[in-house]
């Protein structure tokens, strides 16, 4: 018999996405799969916005979590925007070619 | 019974194939099982009761945000071998950052009590698209009036930094 699903099981999973994102923000040189990662980050959060959303039996949660979606279209929208005058600049996509700030 | 199996189900999709989009050699197999991700979390949204976040979720995330990453991927993957080899320096500040971060989240989770909470964001209402309707228009209207704004911006600065040198 599988045991019973708690909030705690939703925030494990957060837990996990948040730490696989964020492995693959640091391991990853390119910055489309940085991107990936920082989008699984903050669908992490936005898991366990809607499991405690669920624990508290309201509905600020999922709220929120619409405006996390909405930043995180925004946040999209700009990166890969970036990305294009990166791209444009270097010729590549890969974080060691941009190193003009490293001094 | 059924909530558990669709839980693990879903669980071991999210985690598999996020953890395939962080390692996977090839960015356009990442961002594929990335798409997985987005729906499995979607699917998770659902078994929580939320079915509108969970619409939502499919139409932003998998519609448009996959869809801008594909297009990056296509616009920039100019040589696909490069790519092939994740940096292994990085693999052991990773493992800490991320099992640290983890660690830190399931450390607070086993000091807590977990009252298994029967109740549900709908009350009496079979979906919660009227309650969050009430709530952005009511008490969240400023941050929402702002969301729109943001996007606003986003738009004119996105093809304005995608466009490049302006004569």
């Amino acid at each position: 018999m599988l045991p019973q699903v708690t909030t705690a099981h939703y925030i494990v999973l957060s837990a996990l996405l948040f730490a696989i994102g964020l492995f693959g923000v640091v391991t990853r040189k390119n910055v489309v799969v940085i991107l990936m990662g920082l989008e699984l980050m903050l669908n992490a959060a936005n898991l366990a916005f809607v499991a405690f959303s669920r624990h508290h039996g309201n509905l600020q949660g999922q709220v929120f979590t619409f405006f996390v979606i909405a930043v995180a279209a925004a946040e999209a929208a700009v990166a890969l925007s970036i990305l294009m005058a990166l791209f444009r600049l270097k010729g590549s996509v890969t974080l060691d070619d941009a190193t003009e700030l490293k001094g | 019974m059924g909530v558990q199996i669709a839980f693990w189900l879903f669980a071991i999709l999210v985690a598999g194939t996020a953890l395939y989009a962080a390692v996977a050699p090839k960015i356009v197999h990442a961002a594929f099982s990335l798409m997985a991700t987005f729906f499995g979390v979607a699917g998770i949204y659902a078994i929580l009761g939320s079915d509108f976040l969970a619409v939502t979720q499919v139409l932003v995330y998998v519609g448009g945000i996959m869809v801008l990453i594909v297009f990056g991927v296509l616009l920039t993957d100019r040589v696909p071998e490069e790519y092939k080899v994740v940096a292994p320096r990085r693999w052991l500040p990773a493992l800490i950052a991320g099992g640290l971060c983890f660690a830190a989240i399931a450390g607070a989770l086993k000091s807590t009590v977990w009252p298994i909470s029967s109740s549900t964001p709908l009350g009496d209402a079979t979906s919660t698209v009227e309650g969050i309707g009430r709530s952005l228009l009511t008490d969240y209207l400023i941050p929402f009036e702002f969301a729109s704004i943001l996007l606003l911006v986003v738009l004119v600065g996105a093809a304005r930094l995608a466009r490049g040198q302006v004569r």
